[in-house]
């Protein structure tokens, strides 16, 4: 059991302010397979990254990543841990002042003493695999938003992490680049056996390449499993979102007085 | 009654709060001495940015003020028939106040505003989270190369400037308005003392080149992460640069002046 | 990135540059170090507002400058150490040292009147004969208050 979970979040608790954004949370991460977190806007998907990534530490609870308490680690031994976990942010998050090519080398001029001649074949490689090898040249200014994700892609996966975290990866991209980046997901998770997690509401993209999928919403899971038994969940919640509907548990309408009485009544 | 009192208390320990985050966080950065072959590259970097591209405000200006110094200054001077001593009031205004004080001031408009936008942008695209989480530590790899140029650039910056504002004065004073050469340079040397003008200016302007860099930097890295978030942080910066340094150059003053 | 070195290091160079400027040619700390130097004192009983670095003058020729002012206990005199360049060793023992003005507002500076010995003053000597400063205020006061006597003499003789 121990051996096929890479991450073992237990009873993990989060509050932002007066905010719970976690409450009393439990959830493996498979080794080798692609999880999805998804759960409307604003539940907390982005911060659960955060979390494993050691970038916040959580109020009760623990989360062990290959047996590591991540929230218990030194600095030093939280960046090293970090240099075996690629993640790719949901802006792309380049850095504005590097080209392409030197975006891409970075991680390896700041962690690795390689040769000049050894990075340039390793970027090389990686931004032939998100197919930008052409691109190298060009400064993150000049790229559309599809093309700097995969960008960012051959930057988080230059190391070649054992972890993969992706932030909602798919938000704001056109068809196109959504089925480039699908695919190139899926590609790498089996080509290089890594462990994927992929934060995201877009279900159909994300159901379709996602092993298990848990379903977020205030602060608890509601349900997880694969895609196929999710589609036919119960759960009111789940099924709403999982098929996209506009009403449901979730109310179409803010919380407000009945609309006649507010609309005929004195106060404005 | 209470309610102001309450509100006094609270603002004060809130300001009290964010000075101290932001001294821990400077003090981090000073204390983060990192890998020198990495860094040194880094610093030549920022030291071009931060230092080089000050440098034409800096002469421009300098040249400026050594010419209205010297045109004001002749004009109340030859009132007692004293314009021989132009070289003195010129040295002595730009060495002690100006060159620190000035130079400071067009530091923070420049070089100051420009490192807080451009941290608080790396802040606001998540370029700092991504470093973070690459394992890469933003203090050392972003903040302290930029602390570092901004200390070592101001007092060079400030020394440049006196050296030209008193060209000016000597070319506007000399060439134009007829004082004796030989006077303005002997009364000059006559009462410039190295360590006590000189040197005294050049503690000034690395006080200064501290509070500057640090309030830019530490703005930066406190900016809200979003598009007006940058526009007041890099307002934020210049103003609050400005005021510190007007202010510490009246307490380094006096402390000079008390014969420290 | 070469021409960025290039320009660092030219910006560098400039601040050197603009360093040596604001020590030899704006504040000439090139005068003393430049020769040897010999030390006199001289005792005055006022020295109004002479400073240390004060130019010390033959004929208004600078030849050195004040080092040190302090109070001797015992004559509660002040003692002036004069720091003299050594090319002028021929001044000789009985020189005068006063302190004039520069103009009506300068600043104080010490001017040696030479002597007739044949002796010349070396370091550690004591220069004997002084004149103290002179007060602007004091001769104002002294002024009026003749000028008060002279009125009053003046309003007697009208008087009788």
């Amino acid at each position: 059991m121990e051996k096929d979970n890479l991450i073992c979040i237990t009873n993990l608790s989060f509050t932002r302010g007066k905010r719970i954004i976690f409450d009393d949370i439990s959830l493996n991460i498979k080794r080798g397979k692609i999880t999805a977190i998804m759960g409307p806007s604003g539940t907390g998907k982005t911060t659960l990254l955060q979390l494993i990534g050691g970038a916040l530490k959580p109020d009760h609870g623990s989360i062990e990543l290959n047996g590591d308490n991540v929230s218990k680690l030194s600095q030093s031994k939280l960046y090293q841990l970090r240099k075996r976990i690629g993640m790719l942010f949901q802006s792309g998050a380049l850095f504005t002042n590097l080209s392409v090519f030197e975006n891409v080398a970075f991680p390896l001029r700041e962690h690795t003493q390689l040769s000049e001649e050894l990075i340039r074949y390793l970027v090389l490689m990686k931004l032939q695999a998100v197919g930008l090898r052409g691109a190298r040249h060009l400064m993150p200014s000049e790229l559309s938003g599809g093309m700097s994700r995969r960008v960012a892609l051959a930057r988080a996966m230059v190391l070649d992490p054992e972890l993969m975290m992706y932030d909602e990866p798919f938000t704001g991209q056109d068809p196109i680049s959504m089925g480039v980046l699908v695919k190139l997901i899926k590609e790498l998770n089996t080509a290089l056996g890594m462990t994927s997690i992929i934060v995201s509401h877009d279900v159909p993209e994300t159901a379709s390449i996602a092993d298990e999928i848990y379903v977020l919403s205030e602060g608890k899971i509601v349900g997880s499993g694969t895609p196929q038994l999710l589609a036919t969940d119960n759960n009111p919640y789940v099924n709403q979102f999982m098929h996209g509907l506009p009403d449901g548990v979730v109310p179409f309408h803010y919380p407000a007085d009945e609309y006649v009485l507010d609309v005929f009544g004195e106060e404005y | 009654m209470f309610r102001y009192m309450q509100h006094l208390g609270h603002t004060t320990i809130s300001r009290l709060h964010y000075l101290g985050q932001s001294a821990i966080f400077i003090l981090k950065t000073i204390f983060r001495w990192p890998k020198p072959v990495k860094s040194f590259p880094l610093l030549i970097q920022e030291l071009f940015s931060v230092g080089v591209l000050s440098l034409p405000i800096i002469t421009v200006s300098g040249l400026f003020i050594g010419m209205v110094v010297s045109l004001q200054g002749y004009n109340v001077l030859s009132k007692f028939s004293a314009s021989e001593e132009l070289g003195q009031l010129i040295a002595l205004s730009v060495v002690r106040e100006l060159g620190p004080v000035v130079s400071a001031l067009l530091f923070a408009g420049r070089a100051g505003s420009a490192l807080t936008a451009e941290i608080g942008l790396m802040k606001t695209t998540e370029q700092l989270a991504s470093m973070e989480m690459m394992g890469v530590d933003p203090l050392w790899r972003v903040i302290s190369p930029r602390f570092w140029a901004g200390v070592i650039s101001l007092p060079l910056l400030s020394t440049i400037f006196c050296a030209v504002a008193i060209f000016g004065g000597y070319v506007i004073g000399v060439h134009w308005l007829g004082v004796d050469a030989g006077a303005f340079w002997n009364n000059m040397q006559g009462s410039v003392d190295f360590r006590l003008d000189v040197l005294n200016g050049a503690i000034k302007s690395i006080v200064f080149g501290c509070i500057v860099t640090w309030i830019a930097v530490y703005q930066g890295i406190a900016t809200i992460p979003t598009a007006e978030g940058i526009g007041r942080a890099t307002t934020r910066s210049v103003v609050y640069a400005s005021l510190a340094v007007l202010g510490l150059d009246f307490v380094l003053t006096a402390l000079m002046m008390g014969g420290w | 990135m070469k021409l960025i070195e290039t320009f660092v290091g030219l910006f560098i160079v400039a601040a050197v540059i603009a360093l040596f400027v604001l020590a030899f040619k704006v504040s000439g700390i090139s005068h003393l170090n430049r020769h040897n130097t010999y030390q006199v004192t001289a005792d005055f009983d006022n020295i109004g507002n002479l400073k240390p670095r004060a130019a010390v003058t033959i004929a208004g020729v600078k030849i050195g400058q004040v080092i040190s002012i302090d109070l001797n206990k015992a004559s509660y005199k002040a003692v002036v150490t004069l720091q003299i360049d050594d090319n002028e060793n021929n001044i000789p023992i009985d020189s005068q040292a006063s302190i004039v003005t520069a103009g009506l507002l300068g600043a104080n500076y010490i001017s040696l009147t030479p002597g007739f010995e044949d002796t010349f003053l070396k370091n550690g000597d004591q220069i004997e004969d002084t004149h103290p400063a002179i007060l602007l205020e004091e001769m104002i006061g002294q002024l009026m208050f003749s000028m008060k006597n002279d009125n009053a003499d003046a309003d007697k003789e009208a008087v009788q």
